[in-house]
């Protein structure tokens, strides 16, 4: 007879581990941004118990959110930059995805292979290598100076809102392709030939079969990559390094790195989160009512 | 124009515009980083502009070059000794945690496994100010090493566990239970049965935790207490768009090749070990590859 502990007692460590240093650490952010500051070294002093939150600091905050004031210029222009990002994304991650789920065949392995590759560069590397091509003489100034685009080099690194989306959508597209090319790969090809043979074009059994079948795969993996680029403060800094282009990362780790208003980056932490939250709940939404509806078609 | 027509009309036709961008993306994802190891040979204090090859910024140059420079090695030895770290902390956790998980038929597992999720959709900047502020106001932990180990097991176990899970779940209860019925006892069918089928995955987690471990830089940064506990990821955010030396791109091929040898490595002793064992879900490239979403 199994004994009742001793399944859940190899669970235990992990378990008090994930407690102790993510949920704790969670409310200490919670508690931060209700918290108090010291009035001499200005330091934050958490407020551990809910009924003696204060709210005035989140207050200011929020107003600060409001069109025209201070953090509204950021967090639109995370918005702007992170959908113009996965759609960059999309449009490239998508065919490539597709070519290899249903196309590639004796090269298929070999594409894997260095589909794979970017995961394993670090990711500070991929932008370190961008950085050298993208300086006054680098490659890209050079090549598009020999044939004649630009007459003198261009400032890609001095604040430039076009190469921090270029960036992302460098950084974060294998993210994309590897969950999509999954999705592809599982849709059966029979479907296919029965849009074919019922007389569909090849985009017509495109648009009402492959992409119809992908939807949930796309929503998937334009969440799992939106997430990350949010809370990205570094692409930024190392891209541009400009109060022109920051988002809300940079400004979250300016409030921390400088060490004077922990409160009200702490604030701004509880922002983001809850917005990402609402994001991974829609998802997730989507996602059960998707496979309530399967059920439902089977029955 | 018909055969243009039937050619594009064949299902089963090659599309070259498809192949195209596929391979052009292949080309443009990867020929940066080439071209960034192959500046870690170049010949003069440039990063952008080649003057031939040599390898002054690995051994050569007696102040500034990896070897030499005491900065750029005690990064490269700081990197190392966190995925050491990590590993050793955040695989036994992660398998413990997988195996209860799978096996507990408790009211408790669902919410574990909620819990174990979340590390994982967290953006990095709020998991790094979440530790650092109970660390300050809490724990007490001083940054530096210590904390830094901290915070990486902490991303690290949910990896582990998917991995650990994926082929826990693949396995299947009947081989312990038949171990159970000749007469093992309980830690006896985990430990003589279980386990060994577990190897494969329990070594690809490993290799998964040296590499979130050598390529985190947010948590990292967050948890460092200045020039002693750099790691390479630091170093290149804090250098990068400076007037370094191409030594900076030395230092990051170390990492890059340091990553793929272990990668690689994992590849084969995974496909070789997969192959004595029941019931394997799928391509092991695709599972290795899968591992890091």
């Amino acid at each position: 007879m199994t004994r009742r502990w001793f399944w859940p007692s190899f669970a235990l460590p992990g378990v008090a581990w994930l407690v102790l240093l993510f949920l704790v650490p969670t409310y200490a952010v919670v508690a931060v941004t209700f918290g108090t500051v010291d009035p001499i070294f200005s330091q934050p002093v958490p407020v551990w118990n809910p009924l003696h939150w204060q709210f005035a600091g989140m207050r200011s905050v929020l107003a600060g959110l409001e069109p025209g004031h201070a953090f509204w210029t950021v967090f639109v222009r995370t918005f702007a930059y992170v959908a113009l990002s996965l759609l960059g994304c999309l449009l490239i991650g998508y065919p490539v995805a597709y070519y290899l789920a249903r196309h590639a065949r004796r090269t298929k392995g070999l594409l894997l292979v260095l589909l794979v590759i970017p995961f394993w560069v670090s990711y500070l590397m991929r932008m370190l290598a961008w950085i050298g091509l993208l300086l006054p003489d680098g490659l890209v100034n050079k090549t598009l100076m020999d044939v004649g685009i630009l007459s003198r080099p261009y400032g890609w690194l001095d604040g430039q809102a076009s190469s921090v989306v270029l960036a992302l959508i460098y950084g974060y597209v294998p993210y994309l392709i590897l969950p999509l090319y999954a999705t592809l790969d599982r849709i059966d090809r029979s479907v296919l030939e029965a849009g074919r043979d019922l007389g569909a074009s090849p985009i017509r059994t495109f648009l009402h079969v492959t992409l119809p079948l992908s939807r949930h795969g796309i929503l998937a993996a334009s969440v799992l990559i939106a997430l990350p680029m949010f809370g990205d403060y570094y692409t930024n800094d190392l891209i541009s390094n400009s109060p022109r282009t920051s988002m809300i990362g940079n400004q979250i780790n300016l409030f921390f790195q400088e060490g004077t208003q922990r409160t009200v980056g702490a604030s701004l932490v509880i922002v983001l989160s809850v917005f990402l939250a609402l994001l991974m709940s829609y998802y997730l939404w989507v996602t059960v009512r998707a496979s309530a509806e399967t059920k439902e078609s089977l029955l | 124009m018909k055969a243009l027509r039937d050619w594009f009309a064949n299902p089963w036709g090659q599309p070259r515009a498809l192949g195209a961008i596929t391979w052009l993306y292949m080309v443009w994802s990867i020929v940066p980083v080439g071209i960034a190891i192959l500046f870690s040979f170049n010949d003069g204090r440039s990063r952008s502009v080649w003057q031939g090859f040599s390898t002054r910024w690995w051994w050569g140059d007696p102040n500034n070059s990896v070897l030499h420079d005491p900065s750029l090695r005690s990064a490269i030895e700081q990197s190392l000794r966190l995925a050491g770290l990590d590993m050793l902390i955040a695989v036994p956790l992660g398998v413990g945690l997988a195996i209860g998980l799978t096996r507990w038929r408790g009211y408790g597992a669902r919410p574990v496994n909620y819990l174990m999720l979340f590390p994982l959709v967290t953006p990095e900047i709020v998991m790094a100010i979440s530790l650092l502020l109970v660390f300050v106001l809490l724990y007490g932990i001083a940054l530096g090493t210590e904390a830094q180990t901290l915070g990486q097991v902490t991303f690290s176990i949910s990896y582990v566990v998917i991995i650990v899970r994926g082929r826990l779940l693949s396995i299947g209860p009947e081989y312990e239970e038949a171990a159970r019925d000749l007469g093992a006892s309980q830690l006896g069918a985990l430990r003589l049965v279980l386990l060994p089928l577990l190897y494969p995955a329990i070594f690809a987690g490993f290799i998964v935790v040296f590499a979130l471990s050598i390529d985190d830089f947010v948590v990292t940064q967050y948890m460092s207490s200045g020039q002693s506990t750099q790691t390479v990821p630091i170093l290149i955010y804090g250098a990068a768009r400076g007037a370094t030396t191409p030594a900076l791109n030395a230092v990051a091929t170390v990492m890059v090749v340091a990553t793929l040898l272990s990668v690689g490595l994992a590849y084969f002793v995974y496909r070789w070990s997969a192959r004595s064992q029941p019931a394997t879900s799928g391509n092991a490239l695709n599972e290795i590859a899968a591992l890091e979403m």
